[in-house]
């Protein structure tokens, strides 16, 4: 029942997730945070098969840390997306894979631009203007089909974003009440109470 | 008994030594010079080659592959050219190993590999001759002129014993240091590519032996970057392209020597 959404525009990034843990029809938690930071510019919404949501995103995020130490910089988000893909991938083939479902924000200090990868259990990657995951998407992609613009300010990206959880909260059964919603910028990543 | 520490190339001597990476950086001081100049827009190798005379068939050279055919200059990764000095079966070995890890890097993480960090993966392969017992170490030291998004251009060297440093103008091989004590006076920091060619092969001229420089004793490389996609590209000059470059430069041969060039 996980919903994120996630939108570029100019010079920025904004992943938005909903903060249910669920247990079977019970609500278990509603402040749980489904975005990881993984570095100073880039975070990760993810969702799908709760434990191995959790799991993943502390694998990754720990070796996007190590190849910090290491290599003296970070990953670039491409790069981080290539790796990321291929972890899945390596881990579909395995005797028990991963399912979980991402979006990849991230801010590229080296050309300046924003980027928003969408990624899968199966191990499909794409790079995207904005991407959703869950059944919020049934409702989010046609949204920002229309209102999705590229050279957008950061409060007009937010503001296409508040349509889409609009949306869902509108028509959806099982509406999800709260969300975090995280920005990346050239400034890193924070949250904004939304 | 002086010789008592002289085989094992893991055992210090009393004196705190490894005698082995001393006699190996030894071998490379008698192999033929590489010079690199990092330049604002690229960066310039050249090399001087050893093996030479006119019964050897350079065939294979005068065509030349992308990834150069000559003796000394090698195309490492589209974003990485090497230029080697020391004992060239080990080179060969070494420039395998590099491509094999540019090669891994892209398959990881789907990047051309970060220039520093290629150097880092010869040197703690290096580095491990310098400490696992009955092995010799490499006897060769590279130079590696990239460029990655992280830092542009750079030029790396590194020697037998696994240590590598940065820097805007160096040389190894045979009289290297007198080509380094040229290249600190001639240095300039905002220096352009064409005047590091300039540069590159007035150095060049003056510590090699012969009067005049000539494709069979000279290899040429720049990397520099496509005005069209801003992507890395190198150049290693086939030998016709050397000859024609010396000449430009004032440096080739007279004219009644002109059979001898390969064009």
């Amino acid at each position: 029942m996980d919903v994120s959404f996630a939108i570029t525009g100019k010079g920025y990034v904004i992943l938005a997730a909903d903060t249910t843990a669920a247990h079977s029809i019970l609500k278990v938690k509603l402040d749980e945070d489904k975005i990881k930071e993984l570095s100073p510019h880039l975070a990760m919404a993810y969702s799908g098969e709760p434990g191995d949501t959790v799991q993943f995103a502390e694998y990754v995020e720990r070796n996007i840390r190590l190849y910090q130490i290491r290599n003296l910089y970070p990953l670039r988000p491409a790069s981080a997306a290539s790796w990321i893909r291929r972890s899945l991938a390596d881990s579909l083939r395995s005797r028990k894979p991963y399912s979980v479902n991402l979006l990849l924000g991230g801010y590229d200090t080296n050309t300046h631009t924003p980027h928003l990868y969408w990624m899968d259990y199966l191990g499909t990657l794409t790079e995207v203007p904005f991407g959703a995951h869950g059944y919020g998407s049934y409702f989010a992609l046609s949204l920002l089909d229309r209102y999705h613009d590229p050279e957008a300010p950061l409060e007009e990206g937010l503001a296409v974003l508040r349509r889409c959880i609009d949306e869902v909260a509108k028509r959806l059964i099982v509406a999800q009440p709260k969300y975090k919603v995280k920005v990346i910028d050239k400034d890193g990543v924070r949250e904004i109470e939304f | 008994m002086a010789r008592r520490y002289d085989s094992r190339t893991t055992i210090f001597s009393p004196e705190g030594r490894l005698y082995q990476i001393e006699y190996a950086m030894e071998a490379i001081s008698h192999a033929g010079t590489v010079l690199g100049v990092l330049a604002k827009d690229g960066i310039v190798l050249a090399a001087e080659k050893k093996v030479t005379g006119k019964l050897l068939d350079l065939s294979g050279a005068r065509e030349g592959g992308y990834g150069g055919s000559g003796e000394k200059i090698f195309l490492l990764n589209s974003n990485v050219i090497g230029g080697v000095a020391g004992i060239t079966a080990d080179a060969n070995s070494l420039v395998n190993y590099a491509r094999s890890a540019a090669q891994r890097h892209l398959f990881l993480y789907n990047e051309d590999i970060p220039v520093e960090l290629l150097a880092q993966r010869l040197c703690d392969l290096k580095q491990g001759y310098t400490q696992y017992g009955g092995l010799r170490p490499f006897g060769v030291s590279l130079l590696y002129a990239g460029y990655d998004p992280h830092y542009q251009f750079q030029l790396y060297h590194s020697d037998p014993s696994g240590n590598y440093s940065g820097w805007k103008a160096t040389s190894i091989g045979a009289n290297n240091g007198t080509a380094q004590s040229l290249l600190k006076q001639e240095y300039k920091d905002d220096i352009g590519i064409d005047d590091a060619i300039d540069l590159v092969l007035r150095v060049m001229s003056k510590t090699m032996d012969s009067t005049t420089l000539g494709s069979e004793k000279l290899e040429f490389a720049t990397l520099t970057l496509d005005p069209a996609t801003q992507k890395p590209k190198a150049k290693i000059y086939r030998p016709a392209e050397v000859d024609a470059l010396l000449q430009k430069q004032g440096l080739g041969k007279k004219d009644e020597d002109a059979e001898m060039k390969t064009s």
